[in-house]
């Protein structure tokens, strides 16, 4: 944002002038801006694929069941007061927020290693680790992979650390660059904190392999690394929690220190209610209590203590067992979908011939494909078919319905086909 | 040795110069009490309403509002309507339901994580757009004003404020450091029901001190977490803002709905800056925005969605406005009823501040060693500057309170007895 020089910000003698007469209007975010072009268009074909929000097959938004169950139960609860919950949140909440990162058999937890407290969902989390690392850590640089979420770079940088990225993407496979990875962590200098999102990366859809995962680790402890995952789609890219906790886990399993970013948004529906957690894995349960203390006062002055709805109804589901069943298997049904509508969209593409190869659609994970078209394309594909998207090519899954799939497809093949 | 001690042995150790942070001075009173096993102990710390019974209370205007947003389907955090609705109406209750400064849409306004979420974007913004100023706190002053604009990176100063002797303002100091400072100041402001002392500048007082600040060219930020708890009135509540508003200042304000609304737990506040047009307002608050996005993107949906169904459906508020003064109320007849009590247990203390401080604290004049006494001896609790949360006080537990305060405070009264008899 722009900066006013402290001479240029004096205020005038004029009568009533405003202290903040010169501050300039802030750029739009594009991907709000893009929801706000979709809505604005009246054409019945329109398309949304842009933000990260999962809609249902006929294209609403979605609350999973146990989350609306949950609410009313909170509801006519005559018990449920609307007090203030502790700075790090609701304590039942943490520690099962926790176990569904870590998996409940987690040595680290069983020896109370680790300290998760309640955020403003994964943004909140993230800046906060942000600014615990900007306190602590000798090191002040983030490597983030290129490319990334659109608001990492805001959420980190606030603190006063300093981003680079790292090789991740490779455009010419539409998979992962794993060569140009190793070597820009090799490169990294000790102490340097890498994030990593645990699955499903956003926006590409690329996650490294297990044995990928297995050698990023044993190159991250080899560097003295510090890990910081972000974790927003934990059982939405394979349909289970402990398959998509596995890069995190490795982490752990191998006694070393990391970070986790937690996001109830997506996995739960909770996008406005803002729910997540941030965990820190320490060596000893000492530190973990001295660190949780210091998160404390970290968050005391930015809001004092986290919002109490979104994290009770989590909580609600995950201390229930019959709800915690019944969510993990409307999780598996959202991820089954996920990947059906990457067969219909690879298979219709096929049909039609389209030039190129589409296979990364299959191959990429989670709710979002590169798809690999170029700005002017998705330009052309907003203008004649209305259909709304990022400009760099990524298309969100979860707003996809099998209906829509043959009219993006003659989409993109026209796009394809007209502009090279 | 195995692989993972060969590990740890060689992992950097990232954490160790990490020192256990002090505790929160009003978090752990609460804690405190939480630990204490006494039957009949009381906790007059963190200012949360309670009822006549000590309990904690869910507002009927509160319920009614859930149980007409319970079939919204709000989940997306892009819920830009609902959130210009809950700054239009909140923005109402500081600036007056007819305001011009409304209809012309001459303020930034944004939702904010309750009234320390306010202040925090508001620091934010200050150390942005003026990073060499400095904000000026009342002394005393909510312990978290100065962590929240510590932590933006603003110099902190303090203005006087409380006369320990009086336990009244201390008038002639706070004019006296509102004019010492430098023109164009930042000063931080509580419009009613201060806290921790509970006292609060007369209407002439107001004027005055706004009147001071127009030739001084300060700038006015409002702190205003307990609308309503001074008189039981809102727009009476809103006084000391509407005279800096009539003489034409541009003034920021934090509001919170956790007390006046009972909604603590749900964070829900409002940030608005009034601005000289529609252009540079929509220009503050676009950059407001970007610096929430830095950390929590937006707050919970679901306390807007309470709080603007309550300001925006008149019958509800209607109710809201009835519980307002019954919460008020209730708060002055405690006071009322620990003064009598303390004057007929023949304290020879004085104690009509009780009753002549306002809102939802009293600024007791009780020493640390006192404080601890209560909490050791009589298993009350409060903060060590001796700030009571009058609404922990129920008529149950009044006499208990005057009986230990008039204990602890004995060799006090025999050093009054003792200067008078000297006198």
């Amino acid at each position: 944002m722009e900066h006013l020089k402290p001479d240029e910000a004096t205020r005038t003698e004029a009568d009533g002038e405003s202290m903040f007469f010169n501050v300039p209007l802030a750029p739009d975010i594009p991907i709000y801006a893009t929801t706000a072009a979709y809505k604005k268009d009246p054409n019945p074909n329109k398309l949304h694929l842009g933000v990260g929000v999962y809609r249902t097959e006929e294209g609403n938004s979605h609350m999973p069941n146990v989350v609306r169950q949950v609410e009313k139960t909170l509801a006519n609860d005559p018990y449920a007061d609307k007090e203030y919950l502790p700075i790090t949140g609701i304590p039942e909440f943490n520690r099962l927020s926790a176990e569904i990162i870590f998996g409940s058999d987690s040595p680290a937890i069983k020896e109370s290693r680790v300290t998760t407290v309640q955020c403003v969902a994964g943004s909140g989390a993230l800046s906060l680790g942000a600014k615990f690392l900007a306190k602590y850590n000798h090191q002040h640089v983030v490597y983030l992979p290129e490319p990334t979420y659109g608001n990492h770079f805001n959420l980190l940088s606030g603190s006063g650390l300093a981003l680079k990225t790292y090789r991740y993407y490779d455009p010419k496979t539409r998979g992962l660059d794993f060569q140009g990875l190793l070597e820009d962590l090799d490169s990294a200098s000790v102490g340097s904190v890498v994030v990593f999102h645990a699955c499903g990366h956003n926006p590409t859809g690329v996650d490294p392999t297990c044995q990928q995962w297995e050698q990023i680790r044993q190159l991250v402890r080899l560097r003295r690394l510090f890990p910081f995952f972000d974790c927003a789609y934990q059982g939405l890219v394979s349909g289970s929690l402990d398959a998509d906790g596995q890069s995190i886990r490795m982490f752990v399993r191998d006694g070393g220190e990391c970070i986790v970013a937690q996001s109830y948004s997506k996995i739960m529906g909770l996008y406005g209610e803002r729910v997540g957690s941030l965990s820190i894995v320490c060596k000893t349960a000492d530190t973990a209590r001295r660190v949780e203390s210091q998160l404390k006062l970290i968050i005391r002055p930015l809001y004092s203590n986290p919002p109490i709805h979104g994290a009770a109804i989590v909580t609600g589901i995950l201390k229930d067992r019959n709800l915690y069943k019944e969510w993990t298997a409307e999780l598996k049904a959202m991820s089954d979908r996920l990947v059906k509508v990457r067969h219909q969209l690879y298979n219709a593409l096929c049909e039609r011939g389209t030039p190129g190869d589409w296979n990364h659609i299959i191959r990429q994970v989670g709710m979002y494909s590169f798809t690999g078209l170029n700005e002017e394309q998705v330009g052309f594909l907003t203008k004649e078919y209305h259909i709304y998207m990022s400009s760099d090519g990524r298309i969100n899954l979860g707003g996809l319905s099998s209906n829509a799939v043959p009219y993006l497809a003659d989409a993109i093949h026209a796009a394809v086909t007209r502009i090279n | 040795m195995s692989t993972s001690t060969v590990a740890r042995a060689r992992a950097i150790r990232w954490w160790d110069h990490v020192t256990p942070a002090p505790k929160d001075p009003i978090n752990s009173v609460t804690e405190a009490f939480l630990a204490d096993p006494c039957p009949y102990k009381i906790n007059l710390g963190v200012g949360a309403y309670r009822d006549d019974e000590g309990k904690p209370i869910v507002l009927q205007c509160v319920r009614e509002a859930q149980a007409k947003i319970e079939s919204s389907n709000f989940l997306e955090s892009n819920s830009t309507a609902v959130s210009s609705k809950l700054v239009e109406e909140s923005a109402k209750l500081v600036y007056g339901e007819d305001s011009d400064v409304i209809k012309e849409g001459r303020f930034a306004g944004v939702p904010a994580l309750s009234g320390t979420g306010a202040c925090h974007l508001f620091a934010e913004l200050q150390r942005r757009l003026y990073p060499n100023s400095r904000i000026y706190l009342p002394d005393p002053t909510w312990s978290n004003h100065h962590n929240i604009w510590r932590d933006a990176h603003v110099a902190k100063k303090t203005f006087r404020y409380y006369h320990p002797d009086s336990k009244g303002l201390d008038f002639m100091a706070l004019m006296d450091d509102v004019k010492n400072a430098p023109d164009g100041s930042f000063f931080l402001l509580h419009p009613c029901a201060h806290n921790p002392t509970g006292v609060d500048p007369s209407y002439e007082q107001w004027k005055e001190i706004s009147s001071l600040f127009k030739v001084k060219n300060h700038f006015p930020f409002f702190d205003m977490a307990y609308q309503g708890f001074a008189s039981g009135d809102l727009e009476r509540d809103a006084r000391a803002i509407r005279i800096f508003l009539e003489d034409g200042h541009l003034i920021g304000c934090a509001q919170s709905f956790a007390k006046n609304m009972g909604l603590y737990g749900h964070r829900v506040g409002c940030l608005s800056v009034l601005c000289d047009d529609k252009t540079q307002a929509v220009a503050i608050k676009s950059q407001l925005q970007q610096i929430a996005r830095t950390m929590y993107g937006s707050p919970p949906i679901h306390g807007i969605l309470l709080v603007s169904k309550i300001l925006s459906d008149p019958d509800i508020k209607a109710t809201w406005l009835k519980e307002v003064k019954v919460m008020a109320t209730r708060v002055q007849r405690m006071r009322a009823a620990l003064r009598d009590s303390l004057e007929k247990l023949g304290s020879s203390l004085d104690w009509q501040h009780i009753t002549n401080q306002v809102g939802m604290f009293c600024f007791s004049g009780l020493t640390p060693d006192e404080v601890d006494r209560l909490a050791k001896e009589f298993h009350i609790y409060m903060t060590y500057d001796g700030r009571i949360s009058m609404a922990g006080v129920t008529t149950k537990n009044v006499d208990y309170l005057a009986n230990a305060i008039h204990e602890v405070t004995a060799s006090d009264q025999d050093a009054k007895v003792l200067c008078n008899l000297r006198a």
